[in-house]
């Protein structure tokens, strides 16, 4: 991180706690779009668990790459090819760090459905025979169990779904209740003998609740089951060491952690990844190829066949530079204090129902409620028409909603930028929205609404 | 967007529709019917024509489903407005509704043809929301492609 943010070296980042209002005023101005107009408002940008906003240092890294290194990495002899290749490492160097892996443990993918999808290609390749002995712990017969849970985003479910469809194996699932919480006492009975692969996500995209992963990790070893986390919910948000946790493989995207579209990441432990046969082949994963075949390199590099989005990557490696020098601990207890602030605001409104843990448990800093007789859709209007940005929908978990009894809710997520004020505004714009719709149309005519 | 384009956008009889449609509730019998779900948003409608073969007048949509107060009352308004008309009257109509809903505000909806339903009209500058409301008129024009002849 160098030129136009304000973080680096500043001393008031370097405290401990959480990000005092100062701080949060200088880290604002590193993320132009937050001064911009939206309807005649300041934009209240509450929609980071869909996409982050990016900082100058973000974009002036893959600016500075393109300006001055860019050339193909991983080929080429010449100086800038030299340049860029060491560019692009060093950010899967950063990235590694940031989650407590080492570098050949981190693969460049699209993002994390692209990473869940290889991750389930490669073990339907391993299921076909490829890979040799090496990958025999991956390969999924009839009768083998591929386990998720009930509170999913789509991308941790329907790769899932598709590998049991091609291999025979069977998905199964651990439910939540009716508050929305995993039913953690099925584990000992879901995860058997039978139980290859244990696919969860680590927070709840849409209740914002953490999962238990130890418990997860805990049986699965038990059984020799591989575990996957979807971590595009707690890698921007939390402080994360993937080893620690104990799983085999995570998946996260960039573009939810200040870095842009295009780029994500796949880790897996080394020795897993050596050994499972790869998905996309082509350019750059092989070390011999002939007219009947071809070896491969090791992982990284061997799921990361054709061209790499390389300013991504780059780009990628800034924003966790960048979140490293605000502090995740401090990003997190930041977040955690913006997410009690929603969960009680909502809670005291008349006619919101709050999805996930109760104000008081333990959330990360989104939130989403279902208000009674108000779509979903009417109420982001509703907002937007005050420059307030939410998510509406199901947030690419249908069978979730389905099990609360809804089609549809509305959230509010937060990220380091986000202000107590801005948790405050959308409150009141959820209570007016309330009245608004509440209201008879004579009402509205008569201008007694707020 | 301002608070009075908020207002255009929910005009009163939109509320109003929205909490009271009329046409709700399937009932057996028949003619044609289509189900239309817009995946965004999961909201879905099953719309049923009953139709006088004779005379080719529509004498009944009924519908039910779930969705914004956009797409309610606009299934509202289309099922009021469909009743006693041919089903050519109604393929027209659907047509110039579909026109000015694409028209990112610069068509004014046709009263004359649509009746009430030019209240929909504040929708079409707002992008996102235009499925809403066509969700229903898609649903009828789905379901007149069954109709015999």
């Amino acid at each position: 991180m160098t030129s136009s943010t304000s973080v680096t070296g500043a001393d008031p980042f370097t405290v401990d706690g959480r990000i005092s209002a100062e701080e949060l005023d200088l880290l604002r101005s590193d993320f132009p779009i937050l001064s911009s107009e939206v309807n005649g408002h300041r934009l209240n940008y509450l929609d980071s668990g869909a996409t982050a906003q990016k900082p100058l240092a973000v974009l002036d890294a893959e600016r500075r790459f393109l300006l001055n290194e860019n050339s193909a990495v991983h080929r080429g002899a010449h100086t800038l090819a030299a340049e860029a290749t060491e560019t692009f490492e060093n950010a899967r160097t950063s990235v590694a760090r940031f989650v407590g892996a080492d570098d050949d443990e981190i693969v460049w993918t699209s993002g994390a459905t692209a990473a869940l999808n290889l991750l389930a290609y490669a073990i339907s390749n391993a299921s076909l025979g490829r890979g040799g002995a090496a990958a025999e712990r991956f390969r999924l017969h009839p009768g083998d169990e591929i386990l998720v849970t009930e509170l999913e985003h789509h991308a941790n479910l329907i790769p899932w779904q598709e590998l049991a469809a091609r291999t025979g194996a069977s998905l199964r699932y651990v439910p939540i209740d009716d508050a929305g919480a995993l039913e953690l006492d099925s584990l000992e009975v879901l995860i058997t003998e039978r139980t290859k692969i244990v696919a969860v996500t680590h927070v709840s995209n849409v209740l914002g609740a953490l999962t238990p992963v130890e418990l997860f990790v805990a049986r699965a070893r038990e059984v020799g089951a591989l575990v996957v986390l979807d971590a595009c919910q707690s890698a921007p948000h939390l402080s994360l060491d993937l080893r620690a946790l104990g799983v085999d493989f995570a998946a996260f995207s960039g573009h939810k952690m200040l870095a842009p579209t295009g780029i994500g990441v796949l880790y897996g432990r080394r020795e897993l990844l050596n050994a499972l046969p790869p998905f996309l082949t082509g350019g750059s994963m092989i070390t011999t190829v002939t007219m009947e075949g071809a070896e491969y390199l090791p992982a990284p590099q061997r799921f990361e066949a054709g061209t790499q989005p390389v300013s991504q990557a780059i780009a990628l490696g800034a924003a966790v530079e960048y979140l490293r020098a605000v502090g995740m601990d401090r990003i997190a207890a930041h977040e955690e204090h913006l997410g009690q602030r929603l969960a009680v605001g909502l809670s005291a409104i008349d006619g919101v129902r709050l999805l996930g843990p109760a104000a008081g448990e333990f959330r990360t800093g989104l939130a989403s409620f279902a208000v009674a007789d108000i779509h979903a859709h009417d109420l982001g209007q509703f907002l937007d028409d005050r420059g307030i940005a939410v998510r509406v929908g199901h947030h690419c978990a249908q069978p979730l909603h389905r099990r609360l009894g809804l089609t549809s809710s509305t959230r509010a997520s937060t990220y380091l930028y986000s202000t107590e004020n801005e948790v405050d505004e959308f409150l009141a714009g959820v209570a007016d929205a309330i009245t608004f719709f509440g209201v008879r149309p004579s009402d509205i005519r008569s201008g007694t609404r707020a | 967007m301002s608070t009075t384009d908020l207002q255009n956008l929910y005009q009163e009889v939109i509320l109003d529709h929205s909490r009271r449609p009329h046409g709700f509730g399937l009932q057996p019998g028949a003619d044609a019917h289509s189900h239309q779900l817009n995946p965004t948003c999961g909201d879905e409608i099953t719309l049923e024509l009953h139709r006088d073969a004779a005379t080719d007048v529509v004498t009944a949509v009924r519908w039910e489903g779930h969705g914004c107060a956009i797409s309610q009352a606009s299934a509202s308004l289309f099922s009021g407005l469909a009743e006693g008309l041919t089903t050519a009257e109604i393929t027209t109509r659907i047509e110039s509704f579909r026109e000015a809903m694409r028209s990112r505000g610069t068509i004014e909806p046709d009263e004359e043809l649509l009746g009430d339903a030019v209240a929909l009209g504040g929708v079409s500058k707002y992008i996102a929301r235009v499925k809403c409301a066509m969700l229903a008129w898609v649903a009828a024009e789905d379901a007149l492609t069954t109709l015999p002849k």
